[in-house]
């Protein structure tokens, strides 16, 4: 089912690829020992090294690489050993350097793959070109005062990766599967938070249409958009503004172009005088980066289980369905919280309950699984009470509605409100029997045959009991009771 | 290899050097002269050595590297000491947007 738009001429197929910048998570910068943190007082965390400063050097940090490389690996992609560090020149007030370090001819992470699963089912790989390092810019503010821009190095030299992929993406939901799930590996990996909304993942998008069947056409560049619902959008609003100039008898030009996402159109940013001529060459501050192959091997060996390999165990191992499978394996520490309930217990039991009520009570309490309002253990807890007879299922809700609200284990809750289900086959005779006789009436008509009237005996001796009935137990007392014809 | 004034003006203009047209000739002769001293190195036979990166022959001096801790920051003072202006602790330059 391949995505096509509708000319006045006739179909266009659509050809994207994504160059995505992702931060790198680290303490310091990728060159200097400033912090990373993000909303710090404007230029608190920069060194000399990131403001430019004559006569300072870079001295790359070793954990900024190890980051580069794990995602790589996580990427299935080549390591290369022997990658390098050029220069890329421009002038703008926000780089001090007046260059960016970065990785050009020789960068330290060559092709791998991504696979990528749609709405209905498909899946299909994108090729991931390479990934380089480079040191990421200042930030501008232009609207705070009238004649002037501010200029904040905090995010001077932060680490970042590109990671650039093959145009292999042909619909708006390819391109924003490839980044959710791009995302998602980050996350697993630890090596980028992919906070979109603090600009820590960015992408911009190329784009070129074609006709079925043809070959590349030119392409334009829409830059930095900071949510994969504006990635969909502006590959669909670019895609349809080249099909209007093809069909109107135009060129397409190369160019880069800017998507507001108020109009939801794309628009030319910079002119072409101003074409970019970046004079790339080999900064001369920094050798050759030099990798050990066994210290790569090591990165490699802690790497963690990544989604897909985590969704599919599930599937495997635990008889999840795809859907709750790919629910619980969307966040690393979802998964984490799931295999922590469900270790040595029903692990379907375990999943409806992280899914259903952990999920509906962080939404109410607006907290996430990094701090949840009950723990693993304490939900497999309350697990282990129903497994043992303590708790019916209705009581262990109540039970779970008392823990988010206190934050106190399910056992010590039992014991204070006295939750504990009632199986005494004589208490739960003797409330057969007084329901019974307060509703001779209702008696004589199930005896008539009005059998549906069991669940209205259920329900008041349940309600008798204060909900604490063990619900096996009344149905079975209920039954024979009722099976007898004298009351 | 000798570069006309065309390439001379572009080149300077990527540098964000201004140049008059009255610099231009001399310029034009300084560079050339460099490019004419880098053509006496071309001539040297290279054939079968790796090129070099930097300064010191592969291997010599490996990347030093240093941990992932923070040691610097908290200078804004000392970064902004020589800004020709600023405004609270940020730099403050002529308006720039695109």
């Amino acid at each position: 089912m391949s995505y096509v738009i509708e000319g006045t001429t006739g179909p266009w197929e659509v050809v994207i690829g994504l160059e995505v910048h992702a931060q790198v998570l680290s303490r310091a910068k990728l060159f200097s020992g400033a912090p990373t943190a993000f909303g710090a007082e404007p230029n608190s965390q920069v060194s000399f090294v990131d403001a430019g400063f004559p006569g300072m050097l870079p001295v790359i940090n070793r954990e900024c690489v190890a980051q580069a490389v794990r995602t790589g690996l996580g990427l299935n992609a080549e390591i290369h050993l022997w990658s390098r560090f050029d220069r890329k020149n421009y002038f703008y007030a926000d780089l001090p350097q007046g260059y960016q370090i970065s990785q050009y001819a020789y960068p330290i992470v060559g092709r791998g793959s991504v696979e990528i699963e749609l709405s209905d089912g498909t899946r299909r790989k994108v090729g991931i070109t390479r990934l380089h390092l480079e040191q990421d810019a200042g930030k501008s503010l232009h609207d705070q005062h009238p004649t002037k821009s501010f200029i904040d190095l905090n995010r001077s030299g932060v680490a970042l990766m590109e990671i650039v992929s093959e145009p292999d993406m042909r619909s708006p939901e390819e391109a924003g599967a490839y980044l959710a799930k791009l995302r998602q590996i980050l996350r697993y990996l630890g090596t980028c938070d992919g906070n979109m909304e603090e600009g820590s993942l960015r992408a911009d998008v190329n784009v070129s249409v074609r006709r079925p069947g043809e070959g590349f056409r030119t392409r334009c560049e829409v830059k930095n958009v900071n949510s994969i619902r504006f990635v969909m959008q502006a590959v669909e609003a670019e895609a349809r503004r080249q099909i209007e100039v093809w069909e109107q008898g135009g060129t397409v030009e190369q160019e880069t172009r800017l998507f507001d996402t108020a109009r939801g159109l794309t628009r030319s940013m910079r002119s072409k005088e101003d074409a970019h001529d970046y004079r790339y060459f080999p900064d001369p501050d920094l050798p050759p980066l030099v990798l050990d192959a066994a210290w790569v091997e090591g990165l490699r060996a802690a790497l963690p289980e990544l989604p897909d390999a985590r969704r599919a165990r599930y599937m495997r191992d635990f008889g999840l369905s795809a859907y709750d499978a790919g629910v619980l394996t969307a966040e690393r520490e979802i998964a984490d919280y799931f295999e922590a309930v469900a270790a040595g217990r029903d692990p379907k039991q375990a999943a409806n309950w992280v899914m259903g009520d952990l999920f509906a009570a962080l939404n109410r309490t607006k907290r996430d699984i990094i701090d949840p309002p009950v723990s693993a253990a304490d939900l497999g807890a309350l697990l282990d009470l129903m497994a043992d007879g303590t708790l019916s299922g209705k009581l262990a809700k109540e039970v779970f509605e008392a823990m988010v609200d206190t934050g106190r284990p399910p056992a010590a809750i039992v014991e204070e409100r006295g939750l504990r289900q009632v199986t005494d086959a004589g208490a739960i005779e003797a409330a057969v029997e007084a329901v019974l006789a307060a509703n001779a009436d209702k008696v004589a008509e199930y005896r008539a045959g009005k059998e549906k009237l069991f669940g209205f005996f259920v329900g008041q001796v349940m309600k008798a009991m204060a909900g604490k009935g063990n619900p096996a137990l009344v149905n079975e007392a209920l039954r024979r009771r009722l099976g007898r014809p004298e009351v | 290899m000798s570069l006309d004034q065309a390439t001379v003006r572009r080149v300077a203009a990527l540098a964000r050097i201004r140049l008059s047209d009255a610099d231009l000739p001399r310029v034009q002769g300084e560079l050339n002269a460099i490019l004419g001293w880098i053509e006496q190195l071309q001539a040297v036979d290279t054939e079968g050595v790796e090129p070099m990166a930097g300064g010191a022959p592969e291997g010599a001096a490996p990347m030093p590297m240093r941990e992932d801790v923070v040691t610097e920051g908290g200078i804004a003072d000392l970064i902004l000491a020589n800004a020709p202006d600023r405004e609270g602790d940020y730099f403050a330059v002529p308006k720039v947007v695109e």
